[in-house]
């Protein structure tokens, strides 16, 4: 009886069913990939030189220097924390309102997509680039890194928060709805305890995240640690350079650290 | 005195969810709305308290209208309506307290509600209601940390915290299991005795129907094909409200599903040989 039936089987190619535009898609990806190494120009002298400068680098890291430019390297690490804390607290205080505005089961529809609009715009665009514009703005320092950092967690929070109360259960907002409740108290007993945990996970998340983005435009001209980083690898003083990277990593680490262990506690 | 007159419901979709229905419930009845799935059950108890609209008829609950009501109407309205639900709805991260106490919305300023500063009657009211319904030692839990049972306890209390002149319950026993199921109607039904309120139940519990409402309407594709007393719901009746075919189609795989078993034994019995 069971002899009617096959005995091998092999799983059905899922994307390109048939065979011969299989063969002749691999064959045409190889081919792009040869021709596109090949016009790929490598200098091998500049290479080997970059090694050289890449030695020197690892040897700074291996011998850090934190005390020749610790007054520099102090006052860049508390600009890049003013920056970060005060750059997280004030755009959450902004997204929070946005975020609920940019949620679809709230808000009439105008509502929903200018604060949408406003999500987009904000995340469309990358730090560094908005950086550049408010330091031509503002000039050089950490005001233009402050508000850097504001408008892009404003965009982060605000989209995150906006999906989360799409996705709320809908019977508990139902019940107080049917309870006679006003918006504000709907967004007070229905919303705000279901995102709550959520919200303070993501503006934790964001605080390290903007801690590192601080660095980062530090380069482009907003200060804090970023532009004393920029400075030492222009000095070529590679163990400053050093120091300031491994402070960096500290930093980052404690701070995910703690974050992961507080959002634990708040669940 | 609840009153639907000629209540349709048709909805964006093209779908009529309700065509029809007319309707009254006195002071202190409890009425079981049954029907199968989709039958338009909770799109009716929705559309008196206008979770959901009705698209045309009348609703009216002790001399005012619900249906042209907007706004500040409508708020002051539904507080009069309690409503109980079938997967309980408790806001999970809130106390047991703070879940009977939201009973109060409709009735108290935004900042009392924010503040959590109810009026002193307000939370007497809410410790009488939760020792009535045997909770008082769990005022201070988070809902997610009772049972089920618990959890629809909860439900009934905060319904009667609006000091309502109506209860709709939507499928209060569906997701609890049949002891429990009892106990809840049980509850359910001496809280109305008890104050004299009316109830709408939806349930799907054929059973439990005949054993705890005082009247039953039987709902069939959005229209009213049976109301009268449970005495009443015959093997005919239930065949008018879910459907002959269904019956005969629930038959027909019983009986195909009893030659599979008794097909399997004399197979195992021919092995054992």
């Amino acid at each position: 009886m069971i002899a009617q039936y096959p005995t091998t089987w092999r799983r059905p190619h899922q994307i390109v069913p048939d065979r011969r535009l299989r063969i002749a898609l691999q064959i045409g990806v190889l081919v792009y990939l040869v021709l596109a190494f090949s016009t790929v120009e490598v200098n091998w002298q500049r290479v080997t030189e970059g090694m050289e400068r890449g030695q020197r680098f690892i040897m700074g890291f291996l011998q850090p220097d934190f005390t020749s430019r610790w007054r520099d390297i102090s006052q860049g690490l508390i600009e890049s924390l003013t920056m970060t804390l005060t750059s997280t607290v004030v755009g959450v205080l902004i997204s929070v309102p946005i975020g609920i505005g940019a949620a679809r089961n709230l808000v009439p529809r105008p509502v929903y997509l200018v604060c949408r609009a406003i999500v987009a715009v904000s995340r469309s665009l990358q730090e560094v680039i908005v950086a550049i514009f408010l330091v031509a703005m503002f000039g050089f320092g950490p005001f233009a890194g402050f508000l850097t950092l504001t408008f892009a967690t404003i965009g982060f929070i605000a989209k995150l928060l906006a999906d989360d109360i799409e996705e709320i259960d809908e019977t508990q907002a139902e019940a107080i709805r049917a309870t006679g409740g006003t918006w504000f108290q709907l967004l007070d007993y229905a919303i705000k305890p279901q995102i709550m945990p959520r919200l303070i996970g993501l503006s934790l998340y964001r605080l390290d995240i903007n801690f590192r983005e601080s660095a980062v435009i530090g380069i482009v001209g907003a200060g804090g640690i970023g532009a004393t980083l920029n400075t030492s690898i222009d000095r070529y003083e590679y163990d400053s350079a050093g120091a300031i990277l491994l402070i960096i990593i500290a930093i980052v680490m404690v701070a995910e650290y703690s974050s992961s262990y507080l959002r634990k506690f708040l669940q | 005195m609840l009153e639907l007159s000629s209540v349709s419901k048709t909805y964006r979709t093209g779908d009529a969810a309700l065509s029809d229905v007319s309707l009254q419930v006195p002071k202190g009845q409890i009425v079981g709305l049954i029907g199968p799935s989709g039958a338009g059950k909770s799109t009716l108890i929705r559309c008196i308290n206008r979770l959901v609209e009705p698209t045309a008829g009348d609703i009216v609950l002790g001399g005012k209208s619900l249906v042209s009501l907007g706004g500040r109407d409508l708020r002051r309205q539904r507080r009069r309506i309690g409503m109980i639900f079938q997967e309980y709805a408790l806001v999970e991260r809130l106390t047991v307290m703070e879940n009977v106490l939201s009973g109060r919305l409709g009735y108290v300023p935004f900042w009392r509600s924010f503040l959590r500063r109810y009026e002193g009657a307000d939370i007497q009211r809410a410790y009488q209601l939760l020792d009535r319904v045997g909770l008082l030692a769990h005022a201070n839990k988070r809902a997610d940390a009772l049972s089920g049972g618990q959890r629809q306890r909860v439900g009934i209390a905060r319904a009667l915290a609006q000091d309502p002149d109506l209860l709709l319950v939507d499928e209060p026993t569906a997701s609890l299991d049949p002891k429990t199921s009892r106990q809840i109607m049980r509850l359910l039904t001496e809280i109305c005795a008890e104050r004299n309120l009316p109830a709408i139940v939806n349930i799907h519990d054929v059973p439990l129907a005949r054993q705890f409402m005082q009247r039953i309407v039987g709902l069939r594709a959005g229209t009213v094909v049976f109301d009268d007393a449970p005495s009443a719901l015959t093997e005919d009746a239930l065949t008018e409200i879910y459907g002959a075919e269904d019956w005969d189609a629930m038959r027909k795989g019983d009986d195909e599903q009893a030659e599979a078993e008794s097909d399997a034994l004399r197979q195992l019995a021919e092995v054992g040989a």
